[in-house]
């Protein structure tokens, strides 16, 4: 019964026409009350496999089974199972918060005298109950947000899909959505579907995570079990001038593999070397250095080891890729 | 199905909050016809003088206008609306409710009748005000209103058709010329009988917003005229009859969802 609340993707696929395979295969499995985070740069198809287990659109082949149902049979089904923040989070600037989760209650068939209770308890959890009667056009980013979250979760929903849920946030709203996130999953027992581009989100929120890039889930499991599977730790080292970066990425060389990355010299430690090391072979080479890191492996080093890019690198390349594209 | 009409009645009223929340909606409608049947009743005033005109009062003639501008107006307008709504992505949050694609066809319609009853009583008052009397008696005013409302709803119909075909408000608005193109190409300030140029007068003749025009200006300035109220009815009808599957149509394939 309890895996009802979970998810099952098995080879999804989607191709946009003319475009290119945006879900390339992927396999995942969600367990209930469960936050799975789903890491990835910008265009590596974490939007369109939310769209595709939403029910927004069909998948080209595979399957995916949300809280037991079919995505494509049992849409409906899904739909009255889920609660959904989409990327954008389209609300109406002319309507009040209150409007919204009114109009959002009746439309996903909450009973008439439970409406306003439910758009209160809402507005409160959401610390939005002073803000309730203001359009929505007088919102900030972050209000917004908190709102939308808010209107995913009208006819508690038993399992929740956050697109991207803090993209633009500044930090404070940042960990007020993540407290609100956890608190779902601890008290209600939500499962919880949360695309991100940042590390740190994936890191804190997620109980697993699955990392995807161009289209493909590249590796997934807990954030300690894959920055495990990295193992070494990395030394980042930062020139005093940058014409010494050459000089120096020879030297580190001498203590493992090189690693990419813009804005420091860094390499990833062979086994049985740590930092004391480094600092002894600085010393006596007269190595001058501004600054000199050891660093525990990251998401990004784990994004790194599996695509050879960096997650910040890969944004870039999926940014240029698609001016690019709208240029030819 | 009863679970629809909760539905129906929530999307109307968003779309009547949102109509009432920009002004810019509300009154161009009611204005512009009116000011344009004034400036029309002052300057022609003396057509009534030709042979077989059918009134002495050229307001009255005119009066019947505003009713069908303004329908133009809040088509234009609503189809706007929805257009947003696909560029917003807000049709996306619906298609991501328990809400049936007829019972958002109809709900944003329902605000659309609404808004058009409303225009067509503030025309009504306009012309009582101004002295005109209605032909027809009360029961005529009746008949009126009901046209005016099925008006709203085929115009409506063809606006979110063109809306969820398009989803570009700016497609939308650049529609609206062509809508007043057919308007000025009617019996509007003449009646057709009475045009002299032979393709002006054809073109009227082919052109259902005339025999719209003539429906309300039957009822105001004649009484009781069968063969115009079966020509203005039949022609909205037929425009309903046409918008109404392309609508519905054009909506499922934007609400996609599985």
């Amino acid at each position: 019964m309890e895996r009802a609340n979970g998810i099952e993707v098995q080879g999804l696929v989607r191709e946009y026409r003319k475009g290119p395979r945006a879900v390339d295969g992927i396999d995942l499995a969600v367990a209930p009350g469960e936050i799975y985070g789903f890491l990835g740069p910008n265009g590596a198809g974490k939007s369109t496999t939310v769209h595709v287990l939403t029910t927004l659109l069909p998948p080209t082949a595979g399957t995916a089974r949300v809280g037991g149902y079919d995505v494509v049979k049992e849409g409906p089904k899904v739909r009255s199972l889920i609660g959904v923040a989409l990327q954008e989070a389209a609300l109406d600037p002319l309507l009040t918060g209150r409007d919204h989760l009114r109009l959002q209650a009746t439309l996903q068939g909450v009973p008439k005298r439970q409406r306003a209770d439910r758009a209160e308890e809402l507005l409160h959890r959401v610390g939005l109950a002073d803000a309730a009667d203001r359009k929505v056009s007088g919102y900030s980013g972050g209000m917004k947000r908190r709102l939308d979250l808010a209107l995913a979760l009208v006819h508690a929903p038993r399992i929740l899909f956050l697109d991207e849920p803090t993209t633009g946030l500044d930090p404070q709203s940042r960990t007020a959505l993540w407290e609100e996130v956890a608190l779902l999953r601890r008290e209600d027992r939500v499962t919880v579907f949360l695309t991100t581009q940042y590390l740190e989100e994936a890191d804190v929120l997620a109980d697993r995570v699955g990392i995807i890039d161009q289209g493909r889930i590249v590796a997934e499991g807990t954030p300690a079990a894959l920055k495990a599977e990295i193992g070494r730790p990395s030394v980042h080292a930062i020139p005093r001038r940058d014409e010494d970066r050459p000089r120096i990425a020879d030297f580190l060389a001498r203590f493992g593999e090189p690693l990419a990355t813009t804005r420091d010299v860094a390499v990833r430690l062979r086994d049985g070397l740590g930092l004391t090391d480094i600092v002894r072979a600085v010393d006596a080479d007269g190595v001058d250095v501004v600054d000199l890191e050891l660093r525990a492996p990251t998401l990004d080093d784990v994004f790194l080891a599996k695509t050879g890019r960096t997650l910040e690198g890969a944004a870039e390349e999926a940014e240029a890729e698609h001016h690019q594209q709208r240029g030819a | 199905m009863s679970a629809a009409w909760p539905q129906v009645g929530a999307i109307a009223r968003r779309s009547l909050v949102r109509t009432a929340r920009q002004p810019a909606l509300v009154i161009p409608p009611l204005v512009f016809p009116v000011a344009l049947m004034a400036v029309n009743a002052a300057g022609l005033d003396s057509s009534t003088d030709l042979p077989g005109f059918p009134t002495d009062s050229f307001l009255a003639f005119a009066l019947a206008v505003p009713f069908i501008q303004g329908a133009l107006f809040s088509t234009m307008n609503a189809g706007s609306e929805l257009a947003r709504d696909v560029q917003t992505g807000f049709v996306n949050r619906l298609a991501l409710t328990a809400l049936r694609d007829w019972a958002l066809l109809s709900g944003q319609l329902a605000g659309v009748v609404a808004l058009g009853v409303v225009q067509a009583l503030f025309y009504l008052a306009v012309g009582v005000a101004a002295g005109v009397e209605f032909e027809s008696g009360p029961a005529g005013v009746v008949v009126l209103l009901v046209f005016s409302a099925l008006v709203a709803l085929s115009f409506g119909l063809l606006g979110a058709f063109l809306a969820y075909r398009t989803g570009s408000g700016e497609t939308i608005q650049a529609l609206f010329p062509v809508l007043f193109v057919f308007l000025f190409i009617s019996s509007m300030n003449a009646p057709r009988d009475l045009i002299g140029i032979d393709w002006f007068r054809i073109a009227a003749t082919l052109n259902p917003v005339s025999y719209m025009i003539e429906c309300v200006r039957s009822l105001i300035i004649e009484g009781w005229d069968a063969q115009a109220l079966a020509l203005g009815f039949g022609s909205v009808l037929v425009l309903g009859l046409v918008s109404l599957p392309l609508a519905s149509r054009a909506l499922r394939t934007r609400m996609t969802r599985t």
